[in-house]
């Protein structure tokens, strides 16, 4: 890891130029750089490293040290193309070396076999435009495998009776269980279910340069200062580093996608921190910006020649926002779980994942897991009972007594694709830079807001079962703020629907690739960096494959 | 589609040695270090005079900052230094929220002394006086926004859901962030302030067996 690091100058035309550093941008760059190739990495954020990292809620949560901060990017949100979308923050995304998978949860589950053929399996359900995925499972478990082995997971193969096939175990054992697995796990258990050690990218074990997990209990929401999380950060981006091929260059807004008279993408323009423009030129683009950026950087780069925005001949860049459906139930319990102390969740079901339509009255599934997550301060403005004073003698006593006391279930599960719920540019609306703002579209599908009643009534049962001395769920509503962001340049096999193939290249421009959660054509249930990551592995390969054999007309 | 002949059964038992404790690296006691440095340079730097607010505009926040959490046999927003980390948030993440906390505190005085005649102020009014301030107070302004989960800036300019979130973050947030004064809020939520820990973590998960499959191979789906 000495190999002094390299930098390109922005006229140095490189192999391929990604734009994004998050959970795809870090494989990719880590993959196509040990594969021979020169790769710029242009992150919007600051590169952070694990030492300057904090257990500060002030600064993540307040100052948004790692994430989008919606006064420099505001963002517009609207329930229908109705409307007129007013200011409010409506996404969340890592805004930082390492993205998302710098503050996630790090649950780490696999699609199932179901999860890339749902259209084939139930059909077209009216207000939906559900659609298969040009590849399955079986081409995409190795590359599970794969990420599993790479960034470091921990789990226990075999112990759900409901995962897909897959060809090797984990690479280490679970991480211990908490309190709030325990309990979970009794309770759930006796109503007939099958809990099982939540599969987690976090190292149960060290690894050269990164600890095992302490169990500090800043974990969501915060950066890990021992690089224990499997974050690109921690995982990815040191060995592309190390290549001597790969530079990450960071505080740089990419902007623009120009393009040639022959249609090729030329590289990438951005903003650097001075706000001064450049053009990074590359044989190639690939953008791994986030659901929400990706789109808007294609729509950012309309021209004369690609009026409706670059790739977008299908008009569906942006569309099919699917934020994942999603309902919360706490329980307070007579005894201390401490849960405050460790990584976030320890166990985990699926026996829901494909719920029965005709049993339960919609189309869909998910998983429940338990978990406590809740950072001091947070808990205290979000996690006590509904009805608890909000000050006072009476508020600060439950406080006492409940913050070593409470534990969650979170429901996950999927979202339909929507064509109107979306990503688009706001017309009136700009950034600090002078950019269109970001505006979401988005109102639940009905079928949707049932099955999370669904699920928040079954998780009630099993607190009940536990027997949680309080228990309530948090009001099932639609959603105007979304944090997985997945859907909206679907990869397909006809152009007229999707945006890139399977192989994540556009459908329209030859040298420009799409990877992140935006490739996704269904939700799955709910954790989709696992398979974001598994999508850029094998984008990798198959990027590789395409270049190496002259394939890619820069 | 079955990947080549690992059974299932393998791999429970491959991966059944649990790792009993996490392992704590070399570097962990550099990265502690690192953090007790912050923590002492924000103690040594606690301004002796406010930055923002003015004396007796501190001696007003700090008593509504103790009504939000008061002192009993548990520290409360005073013992943390909670009017400090605010007089630090108004000239840095929260300047914004200044002429909120101006106007509010204008109001609330005005409102203490026209209840109270002969009491010039909120923080003059006895605790049980300001109590029953505070409370009609907030009735007349409308409930504080609390958001469902997590923390954002209050713009709306809700001058008590503003101060209660400062003062929530100046009592329990980590003292790096320059509030929970030698962990008093953490002590009044029963928090350990190590950085690091060992399970079992609590009552539930002491003596846990280690997890066990329940279901026979025939029920896989």
């Amino acid at each position: 890891m000495n190999q002094p690091k390299v930098a390109y100058q922005p006229s140095d035309e490189v192999d391929f130029v990604i734009v994004g550093s998050g959970a795809a941008g870090g494989v990719l760059a880590k993959e196509l750089s040990s594969n021979g190739f020169r790769v710029v990495v242009l992150e919007q954020g600051p590169y952070l490293k694990e030492a300057e990292f904090s257990h500060n809620e002030v600064e993540v949560f307040v100052q948004h040290q790692l994430t989008n901060n919606p006064k420099l990017q505001p963002t517009t949100f609207r329930k229908t193309p109705q409307d007129k979308a007013q200011v409010q923050p409506s996404v969340m995304y890592g805004r930082c070396v390492g993205g998302s998978s710098v503050h996630f949860t790090a649950n780490f589950w696999r699609l199932h076999e179901i999860d890339f053929v749902e259209h084939s399996k139930v059909g077209d359900i009216p207000g939906a435009a559900l659609a298969d995925w040009p590849i399955t499972y079986s081409e995409l478990e190795p590359y599970y495998t794969k990420v599993e082995w790479e960034v470091g997971v921990s789990g226990l193969a075999g112990a759900s009776p409901f995962d897909p096939p897959r060809s090797k175990p984990y690479p280490m054992a679970p991480l211990p269980v908490k309190g709030c697995g325990v309990i979970f796990e009794r309770a759930a258990r006796k109503l007939g279910y099958h809990p099982f050690p939540a599969p987690m990218a976090i190292l149960s074990q060290p690894r050269p340069g990164r600890s095992a997990c302490v169990n500090c209990g800043f974990c969501l929401g915060f950066g890990c200062e021992v690089g224990a999380k499997s974050s690109s950060l921690s995982a990815m981006i040191p060995v592309a580093e190390a290549t001597g091929r790969c530079e990450i260059r960071p505080n740089c807004y990419v902007h623009q996608i120009p393009t040639d008279k022959n249609g090729r993408a030329t590289g990438a323009l951005y903003f650097d921190a001075k706000r001064n423009t450049h053009l990074q030129k590359a044989k190639a683009v690939i953008v791994c910006a986030n659901g929400a950026e990706t789109p808007r950087l294609l729509l950012l780069s309309a021209s004369a020649q690609h009026p409706n925005g670059l790739a977008n001949s299908s008009g569906i860049v942006g569309k099919h926002l699917m934020p994942n459906s999603a309902a919360i139930a706490s329980g307070v319990f007579e005894e201390q779980l401490n849960d405050y102390k460790g990584f976030t969740v320890s166990r985990v079901f699926h026996d829901f994942y494909e719920l029965e339509e005709k049993k339960v009255g919609f189309y869909g599934g998910g998983g429940l897991d338990a978990r406590f997550g809740a950072t001091p301060a947070s808990f205290a403005m979000g996690g006590l009972p509904p009805g608890t004073p909000k000050w006072g003698k009476e508020f600060k006593k439950v406080l006492h007594q409940n913050y070593t006391r409470s534990m969650d279930i979170f429901c996950h599960a999927t979202s339909l694709p929507v064509e109107s719920n979306s990503f688009s540019l706001d017309p009136d609306v700009r950034d600090a830079w002078g950019l269109p703002a970001l505006r979401m579209t988005y109102r639940d599908h009905p079928n949707d807001l049932k099955m999370m009643e669904w699920m928040a009534a079954r998780a009630m049962e099993v607190l009940d079962a536990a027997g949680a001395k309080q228990k309530w769920h948090l009001p099932i509503q639609e959603q105007q703020f979304a944090v997985h962001l997945l859907g909206t340049c679907r990869m397909g096999k006809d152009p007229k629907s999707s945006v890139i193939n399977a192989d994540h290249r556009t459908h329209d421009v030859p040298n420009l690739f799409l990877c992140d959660g935006s490739s996704m054509v269904t939700s799955g249930r709910g954790q989709p960096t696992m398979t974001i990551q598994a999508l850029a592995f094998r984008a990798a390969d198959r990027i590789t494959v395409l270049a190496k054999s002259g394939e890619i007309p820069g | 589609m079955k990947p080549a002949g690992v059974a299932r059964r393998d791999f429970l038992f491959q991966a059944g040695s649990a790792v009993g404790a996490a392992w704590i690296s070399a570097q962990w006691p550099a990265v502690v270090a690192a953090a007790q440095h912050a923590h002492e340079a924000v103690r040594s730097a606690t301004p002796v005079n406010f930055q923002v607010l003015t004396p007796s505009q501190a001696r007003e926040v700090e008593a509504i900052a103790s009504q939000i959490i008061p002192t009993d046999e548990l520290p409360g927003a005073r013992e943390a230094g909670v009017v400090y980390f605010i007089d630090r948030a108004l000239h840095t993440f929260a300047k914004d929220s200044l002429p909120t906390y101006e106007k509010g505190l204008a109001a609330l005085n005005r409102a203490s002394s026209t209840k109270y005649p002969g009491v010039k102020s909120f923080a003059d009014a006895s605790p049980e006086q300001q109590e029953i301030l505070l409370t009609g107070f907030i009735q007349e302004h409308g409930p504080q926004s609390a958001g469902a989960r997590g923390i954002g800036p209050n713009a709306s300019g809700d001058f008590f859901g503003t101060i209660r979130m400062h003062t929530l973050l100046g009592f329990l947030v980590d003292p790096s962030g320059g509030g929970n004064r030698d962990y008093a809020g953490w002590k009044a939520i029963d928090r350990d302030p190590a950085r690091s820990f060992s399970p079992p973590f609590g009552f539930y998960d002491k003596g846990y067996p280690g997890w066990q499959p329940t279901w026979p191979e025939s029920e896989k789906k």
